[in-house]
């Protein structure tokens, strides 16, 4: 049953991230992160990671994804040209990209770390359930915790500056800005 | 199912993440790709989590998800920024900060 779920969801996710750099279509590719997103929460739970698995689905296929759809709708697709700045880029990528996997099985697999080779050891009732984890973030990690909170509030102010500078940059004038057509 | 096919996996979707930001030029994908590269972080922390019977790494992969976030909404506040000043949307073009 473990195994059909890992292959279900490896299969779900391997596909959607292999779709997000193939598809041309900007929104196609928006969409099939979304479904490589759940397949990764089902693998999440598989590993018994049950408030990560339901943070992915609502902070990320909800949340996130809303906003790359958003975005893409308002950006548009984006044309890319055909011709190539560094020659032959469309066949090496892919090569550094399997050279690069490579590298990482051979570290995983010679690691010679005894937990991996297990499905790992057996786990009480609990096991990443909400409670643990708040008692961890509110405990042990509540550096962590609040550092995380100050870098969202950074971050969130920092969007609204660079989405709202236009307005002012217009009116105040100080700011140069190139494109300064509305 | 042993946990090596985990972190097997979570290499594979690394390196498609890092293929797609070495291929694509559009800013978009390139975050698409980077949340790819992020996600397989995440896997590999949670198997860990799961090998080691230890809930650390579920709070390492929550606080991912925060850097995560941040990172799209400073990215995203970016490229629309970018297109309100009819920038052109592709990295080989946008490189006047390039050293």
């Amino acid at each position: 049953m473990k195994e059909v779920a890992f292959f279900a969801g490896a299969i779900g996710a391997l596909g959607g991230a292999i779709a997000v750099i193939g598809l041309r279509n900007l929104f196609y590719s928006v969409l099939a992160l979304i479904v490589h997103l759940v397949s990764l929460a089902g693998l999440f739970l598989v590993l018994q990671a049950e408030f990560v698995a339901a943070a992915q689905v609502v902070v990320y296929a909800g949340a996130v994804m809303v906003l790359y759809v958003f975005v893409a709708a308002y950006v548009g697709g984006v044309d890319e040209p055909l011709w190539e700045p560094i020659p032959a880029q469309r066949f090496v990528a892919p090569l550094l990209g399997i050279a690069l996997f490579t590298e990482i099985g051979i570290a995983v697999v010679g690691s010679g770390l005894e937990s991996i080779e297990s499905e790992g050891p057996t786990v009480e009732l609990g096991f990443g359930s909400p409670a643990e984890i708040g008692r961890l973030l509110l405990e042990r990690f509540l550096i962590a915790f609040e550092a995380a909170s100050l870098l969202l509030l950074v971050a969130a102010v920092g969007a609204v500056v660079l989405a709202a500078r236009k307005r002012d940059a217009g009116a105040g004038g100080g700011e140069a800005s190139p494109g300064g057509a509305r | 199912m042993d946990l090596s096919w985990y972190l097997v996996l979570s290499g594979l979707l690394f390196a498609t993440g890092v293929t797609g930001v070495l291929l694509r030029r559009s800013p978009l994908v390139i975050l698409l790709c980077l949340e790819l590269m992020l996600n397989a972080g995440n896997l590999a922390l949670l198997a860990f989590a799961r090998a080691n019977g230890d809930q650390d790494g579920h709070v390492f992969a929550i606080v991912v998800m925060v850097v995560a976030a941040c990172e799209v909404v400073v990215g995203l506040g970016l490229i629309v920024a970018a297109y309100r000043r009819k920038l052109p949307l592709n990295v080989d073009e946008l490189r006047r900060l390039r050293g």
